[in-house]
């Protein structure tokens, strides 16, 4: 059924939530009428239905807490309720970002053990969490080195080197950071091609922006050589540490040779993807370009108190107006001392278990994109009898209950599917998904309309994208 | 604790369906010299643990509630209803990802819409994206935008900008050749004034960046620089603050091209600084060239409505390098607090809260002003912030404030090197009769010693 939009469910006068004012005696407001609004046209809608209406609308999402989400690249993994809780603490949720700094030290030394936390898992010298998003801790990447550049003289460093399998946000971060893109290929493993890399490489390259494990789930093969060749062109490795969740424990970045990498907490460290946002990310760096990380960062005195580093001369500044996504940096904590040294393989082998189990298990009906294990995510080809298009299996996935993988993407692989199941999902549910997947391959060879005019059970049907964007409605 | 629900016999089973006896070989693939290697996080604690070592954590800081509280700049303490909290807490919304799949996502993009058709209501301009990561980046994000549409190379920014959000525009623009000129801001007698803007905008300025109110709290008359970015083809970019909108006239109705807010103000916990979220709104014309998310109405074949992302054409995954932002995510969870809250408030709380806000500001002025040595220096009229003038720097006011359990105002001096005794204060709807006597009494103790000390030094000399 179709719910009404608030501005249907209005009507002139209904009273909504009455806000205390300001006492009698208070000064008349003095502002002269050409600087005030004469319309406010809002809805009045009415508490009971406002809540019946944002209720009856969660319940057309798929999320994580109602349906198995393996898209792939997301590391849709389970997100503890404990992490909420203790971001809602109103030690927490109530504190302002300018508060004088002595009553605010609980906040930053949660920030600071986080800090220290993320460095000594990903190796790095330093961590600033101050990152939005991962996209927002690209670019503060590239900005770092290209300041590292310009502080070395080397002006001449206009060009970024990214893999064809890379996330769309690497190109346009390096062209947000003022770089010419190169792309580089991928060899019949899913690598970066050594030989391409090798003739592309050179002393107008300023970075190789790569992510470990690749979007095609895999491990590069060469990756310690890879990164020998970009340091011995003068250049520096950027890692893009979405797929950080098959690495915890078993690898650490800056020992592949990355000098730089942000590490999406949204992902990996367990804050909720909110509907495609608030995300959250640390940025971690060598020593060599750790002081143009961006600020506040959050520094221990020698007395044990904690303050905010604002005097870093040569960071890059700030991202954001205030200290970055303190609510999600509660989270990510609470969920890492959870994890503890212990915990980290064990998250890291299960996620990479799953992969591969459900690529096992799809291997007949599905052509896998490389003969080869994979790591966190299994990405496929299209079906093997080519029977039906990828988007067609993924609609017919939503009336088993399912949330479909990622789809066409990596561009580099026809037909993509990539699934990324993480580590908080059960056999029994990776079994019935994969029965789901197999059962599409079969229909899709008997009765492909069923797949076509998928999908059967949702709120709404397949809807005609087209005409919204060539005649775009974008409010009421 | 690691939430993974394998058993031990699973995994066997597992492991076998691969052949393989040890989970060990899906990771021969990374060399050996760098694999496992020892990390020292700790002991893994369990919830009980950890809730009390966050708990112990929180204790250890003083919110916002239940002193008296009078710091704004750029993020503000307002009342935030039950409803709000309790929607943004279903978890259908906060563990969905981006509507990829919209027909299973339209709740999400359902609110999505709604927030752009409130944003466009408030604002008064034609259309609205999804939000951006906050305030700041919406601001950068704006310039950007403006220099692709008019290829111009010059931005021409109020010092009265808040001093943040300039060095979150610094450092974006810092990798392009762009002339950026920021008027001065400074006292002038009883009050605080801003170079002349409007000599400085000419046919080359791609932008002209003013905010309403100031940092300062000021409201102004923004006609005359409407006026001169029309004549030169600049365009104008407000940074106005949602609350305001509840009396002040929008944006829109200026004539600015570009509308940047923090939207935290809107039903969004200070939570340290974030996350927040950036409204961005435009003019019809230009949202080919705006960047992020944008939500849009449709059909699908049985010609029901439905909703989906739309104008995908302007963003990284299909434009790759060409793409008018890098930005993927928008604040979607912070914008349907946005949207519950304005849903909620409706036209008549939403102009409550503003005009209590700008009320209590009102008494505290009046308070402050009748202490010797301490003036208002906004000038007026204001919205819900003040700059005063005190007797001493404003670090040493605040700090004696603090001594008396009040957190007091922001001192500019960091941002604003001339202005070393200038706290900006700010009231709202959540400031109390009790809480501007004790402001006004400790400020009237401080000035007092000051002023006894000052005798004293004067006297030994």
């Amino acid at each position: 059924m179709t719910e009404p939009l608030l501005q249907e469910l209005s009507a002139p006068g209904r009273p909504t939530i009455p806000i205390s004012g300001a006492p009698a005696g208070a000064p008349p407001l003095d502002i002269p009428a050409a600087l005030l609004r004469s319309e406010l046209p809002l809805p009045e809608v009415g508490e009971p239905e406002v809540v019946r209406h944002f209720t009856r609308l969660s319940r057309q999402n798929m999320s994580i807490d109602t349906t198995f989400y393996p898209l792939g690249s997301c590391t849709m993994k389970y997100n503890p309720k404990v992490n909420d809780a203790m971001a809602t603490l109103p030690g927490m949720r109530n504190i302002h970002p300018l508060q004088p700094l002595e009553t605010v030290q609980g906040a930053l030394e949660l920030v600071y053990e986080l800090q220290e936390a993320l460095a000594r898992l990903t190796g790095f010298d330093e961590v600033s969490l101050v990152g939005a998003a991962g996209a927002q801790g690209e670019l503060a990447g590239l900005l770092m080195i290209r300041a590292a550049h310009e502080a070395h003289g080397a002006h001449g460093r206009r060009r970024v080197l990214i893999p064809d399998s890379a996330h769309g946000t690497n190109p346009a971060t390096a062209a947000m950071a003022g770089y010419e893109v190169v792309t580089l290929k991928s060899d019949s493993r899913g690598n970066v091609d050594l030989a391409s890399l090798k003739s592309l490489v050179g002393e107008d390259t300023a970075a190789l922006m790569i992510t470990v494990p690749s979007t095609l789930g895999l491990f590069d093969e060469a990756m310690l050589e890879v990164s020998a060749i970009v340091h011995e062109a003068g250049a520096y490795v950027y890692g893009d540490g979405a797929n950080l969740n098959a690495l915890l424990g078993v690898a650490r970045p800056r020992d592949l040779g990355i000098d730089v990498m942000h590490a999406n907490l949204h992902k990996t460290f367990t804050t909720p993807h909110g509907g495609g946002g608030p995300g959250a990310c640390g940025i971690g760096a060598t020593a060599a370009l750790a002081p143009y990380l961006p600020g506040p960062m959050v520094a221990r005195r020698s007395d044990g108190r904690f303050t905010l580093d604002i005097e870093r001369p040569h960071s890059i500044g700030r991202l954001l107006a205030f200290q970055g996504h303190f609510g999600m940096l509660v989270r990510a904590y609470t969920y890492l001392r959870m994890l503890g040294s212990p915990g980290l393989r064990e998250v890291a082998e299960a996620a990479v278990l799953n992969a591969n189990y459900l690529r096992q298990r799809l291997i007949s009906a599905y052509q896998p994109a490389y003969d080869r294990w994979c790591m966190h995510e299994a990405v496929f080809a299209g079906t093997r009898s080519g029977a039906a298009r990828t988007i067609d299996v993924a609609k017919r996935l939503l009336d088993f209950g399912f949330h479909p993988p990622t789809i066409y993407f990596p561009l580099i692989v026809p037909e993509a599917l990539m699934i990324e199941p993480t580590e908080t999902e059960s056999r029994a549910t990776l079994d019935a998904f994969a029965d789901a997947l197999l059962r599409i391959a079969e229909e899709a060879e008997r009765d492909p309309e069923l797949l076509r005019s998928a999908p059967h059970d949702t709120p709404v049907g397949r809807l005609d994208e087209t005409t919204a964007a060539r005649n775009p409605v974008l409010h009421w | 604790m690691t939430y993974v629900p394998l058993t031990e016999a699973e995994r066997a089973s597992m492991l076998e369906a691969l052949g393989i006896r040890s989970v060990d070989a899906l990771f021969d693939v990374i060399p050996a010299s760098v694999r496992y290697p020892e990390i020292d996080l700790g002991p893994a604690l369990t919830e009980m643990d950890v809730t009390a070592r966050v708990e112990a954590l929180a204790a250890a800081n003083t919110p916002a509630t239940g002193v008296p509280f009078f710091l704004g700049a750029g993020a503000y303490r307002h009342f935030i209803p039950s409803a709000v909290g309790a929607i943004m807490g279903r978890s259908e919304f906060s563990t969905s990802y981006t509507p990829y799949q919209p027909e299973v996502s339209q709740g999400t993009l359902q609110a999505t819409f709604e927030f752009q058709s409130l944003i466009c209501a408030l604002t008064g301009m034609d259309v609205s994206n999804a939000s951006v990561y906050d305030g700041s980046t919406a601001l950068a994000e704006a310039v950007l935008m403006a220099l692709r549409v008019t290829g111009r190379e010059r931005v021409v920014l109020s010092g009265a900008v808040h001093p943040h959000y300039r060095e979150v525009l610094a450092a974006y623009l810092k990798p392009r050749s762009v002339e950026l000129t920021t008027t001065d801001v400074r006292l002038a007698g009883a009050h605080l004034a801003e170079d002349d803007i409007l000599a400085r905008v000419d046919d080359r300025t791609a932008c002209c960046v003013v905010s309403q109110p100031t940092f300062f709290g000021e409201i102004r008359d923004l006609a005359p620089v409407v006026e001169a970015c029309k004549r030169t083809g600049a365009l104008l970019i407000e940074v106005y603050n949602p609350t305001s909108l509840g009396i002040l006239k929008s944006p829109g109705a200026w004539g600015a091209d570009i509308a940047v807010a923090e939207g935290q103000p809107l039903g969004i916990p200070l939570s340290f600084g974030g996350p927040y979220v950036g409204l961005m709104s435009c003019r019809r014309d230009l949202v080919r060239q705006m960047p992020g998310r944008i939500a849009g109405a449709t059909t699908d074949a049985a010609g029901r409505r439905g909703f989906v992302l739309t104008l995908q054409a302007r963003e990284q995954h299909i434009r790759r390098e060409k793409a008018t932002s890098n930005i993927c995510t928008s604040e979607t969870l912070m914008a349907l607090g946005v949207t519950t809250y304005l849903a909620l408030l409706g036209p008549a709380g939403l102009r409550d809260v503003a005009t209590a806000s700008a009320q209590w500001a009102r008494v505290a002025a009046r308070a402050l002003s009748a202490i010797p040595g301490v003036d208002v220096v906004t000038p007026p009229p204001f919205f819900h912030e003040l700059a005063v003038r005190t007797p001493a720097p404003a670090a040493e006011v605040n700090r004696r404030l603090l001594d008396r359990g009040i957190i007091g105002g922001f001192d500019v001096r960091r941002s604003y090197p001339g202005l070393e005794n200038v706290l900006l204060l700010c009231c709202t709807e959540l400031t109390r009769e009790e809480d501007v006597r004790r402001l006004a009494n400790a400020m009237e103790e401080i000035v007092t010693e000051k002023t006894a000390a000052g005798a004293a030094n004067r006297g030994l000399r």
